[in-house]
């Protein structure tokens, strides 16, 4: 434990010098905002009729369901007692944030993505449970749920049921990320948390990281699957990229001008921790390359109509760079929230073990577990339109 | 089985209901009957304490006394003492510090102008208290008597409770891990004894006091003195009064 203290500049109450949220914790709202982000992507074709980013329809759903199996984990690694976890379903306390996030987190789970996943693939898991033999067969026929009518009339109802859901999905999504920004903006004890934009940054910061995350993960499985990139489908991803973008980060900027201008009593303290701590991850990171480049590429992007490869290039670079921003942007509200005294006197920092349980290898591993499930979902229920598949 | 949608309805109304009603009825079956305190009435007190950082030296009994009948882990604490050291010109950006929470006392180290002085802290037993409003399971509650308790065999370890004290009073037991705070001796308290920091202070810097006493002193005391709550601005409810409390305290 000795070389893990952390230095300590002016005054801390006593109990504040450890900090309590890890790195897990900068992963939870990191994850749930690809889950919201992916999902609206989705949503854009469904209920929008976007027709543009309808490549990439199945693979954002999947992408979500990934991401969204995965998003109590970072949680249950970090609690005292995850034994205990349970409990916020039997018997949540309904005054606390974190409880009732418990119950949104099964809604979008089980009525929002698994129902709408389902109903999107019934066709093809029934046609799968007859085509298939051995362990496969057994599989697909348990995932249709006994229903394998694939009448017309049927798949109208699976049509007009999906599109129901897509709409109760969307409220559901926002519901789902701004609620995560809730659980922080609404702890009054901390002003660099306690703000009610919090929850609407949150919502579009979730866009914008799911829909870059799709727009990479559409990249990069067309390449490996060795198929031609559809550039209108890019091209139009990105350009609701750069819309949510500019949202987020006028909303983010809203949020750090009313701040200067108010100037009370914290401003100093978080000032001067955004000036020192938090400048190589707030101002590097997050504002000048994880948010201002890639708008500023995107933008381009609208006025100069390059060649495919170099826009490819340009998606990938910009797509790449968003996400770190938003990775810092979760990181800088996470951790820079614990590392000045609620006293405004001093401030802590935050050493990262490594192999440990809230370390740096478990976050790594709960990073790339999503992508593994992907894969394994894709293996299962290939999202890629029926003649591409054929190939 | 044939059944029409209204009977489906109505069974399965009855099916959600009953179970929880059950559910209910396992909770109190789970949580036996309390811990009988002869001739203490939960209903007849509303705990809150006074200090005088005036009459406070700094001298560490107090944390050292909560360490020892709470078992409190080195490192972390329960109650701690602050001390404040104001020059004319800094009235807003005070040097303060808390060597091992004050345990030890403190290293006369200002010799020169400005005035110092300490400043006792505990959780202030808040009667809206932020950390009872965040825990997701109810782990931390205010009990009838106006004390801000954890129940260690339930709480989960999420430390939402910690973010939300705008004080700084509770930490993370690193032997129990489950969350962890002053509990105004509530073992001695409803035995009839004072708190273990309060019969340890050698200036009564620190006194219990009951509210709902009509005969409690702190009646007298609070009509006749000026006196503060930390943070008032946090509008929590906190019954630890300060006497002349300084500006400049945090």
């Amino acid at each position: 434990m000795g070389p893990l203290l952390p230095a300590v500049q002016g005054y801390m109450y006593p109990n504040e010098i450890e900090l309590q949220w890890s790195i897990l914790i900068v992963l939870y709202p990191f994850i749930t905002g690809l889950v919201a982000g992916a999902f609206i992507l989705a949503s854009l074709e469904r209920v929008f009729k976007v027709e543009e980013v309808k490549p990439t329809y199945r693979l954002a759903l999947l992408t979500a369901l990934a991401f969204l199996l995965v998003a109590p984990l970072p949680l249950q690694l970090h609690l005292g007692h995850p034994e205990r976890s349970f409990e916020m379903y039997l018997t949540p306390h309904r005054s606390s944030a974190m409880a009732m996030f418990g119950f949104v987190y099964l809604w979008y789970l089980t009525v929002v993505l698994l129902m709408e996943i389902w109903l999107d693939f019934r066709k093809d898991i029934v046609v799968r449970a007859e085509l298939s033999r051995g362990v496969a067969r057994w599989i697909y026929r348990v995932l249709t749920l006994g229903s394998r009518n694939l009448s017309p009339a049927a798949l109208r109802v699976d049509d007009k049921v999906g599109y129901f859901i897509t709409l109760i999905g969307i409220p559901s999504a926002f519901l789902l990320h701004g609620y995560v920004g809730f659980i922080f903006g609404s702890v009054k004890a901390n002003p660099w948390w306690s703000s009610p934009l919090m929850p609407v940054v949150f919502i579009f910061s979730a866009m914008v990281s799911g829909i870059a995350a799709v727009l990479l993960l559409y990249m990069l499985t067309s390449k490996l699957r060795r198929t031609p990139i559809d550039m209108r489908c890019v091209d139009t991803i990105a350009r609701y990229l750069l819309y949510a973008f500019v949202i987020d980060f006028s909303l983010e900027m809203l949020d750090l001008v009313q701040r200067i201008y108010e100037a009370d009593e914290s401003l100093r303290a978080l000032d001067f921790m955004v000036h020192t701590r938090l400048y190589f991850s707030q101002v590097i990171l997050q504002i000048f390359l994880g948010t201002l480049l890639p708008i500023a590429l995107l933008g381009l992007m609208q006025l100069w109509k390059l060649r495919d490869g170099a826009r490819k290039a340009v998606y990938a670079v910009a797509g790449s760079l968003t996400l770190v921003g938003i990775f810092a942007m979760r990181w800088n509200v996470v951790i820079g929230g614990q590392l000045f005294s609620k006293s405004f006197l001093g401030y802590t920092s935050y050493k990262m073990a490594f192999a440990t349980r809230e370390g740096l290898l478990t976050a790594i591993v709960l990073t790339l577990l999503p992508l593994v499930i992907l894969y394994g979902l894709v293996k299962l229920l290939p999202p890629w339109p029926k003649r591409e598949a054929a190939v | 089985m044939d059944m029409t949608r209204r009977e489906l309805l109505v069974k399965s109304g009855k099916f959600i209901l009953l179970t929880s009603a059950a559910a209910i009825a396992w909770d109190h079956v789970l949580a036996g009957t309390p811990e009988a305190s002869p001739n203490y009435d939960m209903t007849k007190h509303w705990w809150a304490m006074l200090i005088d950082p005036g009459k406070c030296i700094g001298c560490g009994n107090c944390v050292r006394a909560c360490e020892a009948e709470n078992d409190v882990p080195p490192g972390y604490f329960r109650t701690w003492i602050e001390r404040y050291h104001i020059d004319d010109y800094h009235l807003e950006h005070p040097l303060v510090d808390s060597p091992n929470g004050g345990h030890d006392g403190f290293p006369d180290i200002y010799k020169d102008g400005g005035k110092t002085f300490f400043i006792p802290k505990l959780c202030n037993q808040c009667a809206d208290s932020p950390c009872v409003q965040v825990c997701p399971v109810g782990a931390t509650f205010v009990t009838p008597d106006g004390v801000v308790l954890v129940d260690e065999k339930y709480c989960l370890g999420c430390r939402y409770c910690i973010q939300a004290c705008p004080y700084g009073c509770r930490f993370l037991n690193p032997k129990k891990n489950t969350a962890d705070k002053c509990t105004l001796c509530y073992h001695r308290i409803t035995q009839g004894l004072t708190t273990a920091c309060c019969e340890a202070c050698p200036t009564q810097a620190r006194v219990l006091a009951d509210l709902k006493n009509p005969k409690d002193p702190i009646h007298e005391f609070l009509r006749t003195h000026s006196v503060q709550v930390l943070k008032p601005h946090m509008a929590t409810g906190a019954k630890v009064f300060y006497k002349d409390l300084d500006g400049s305290v945090r």
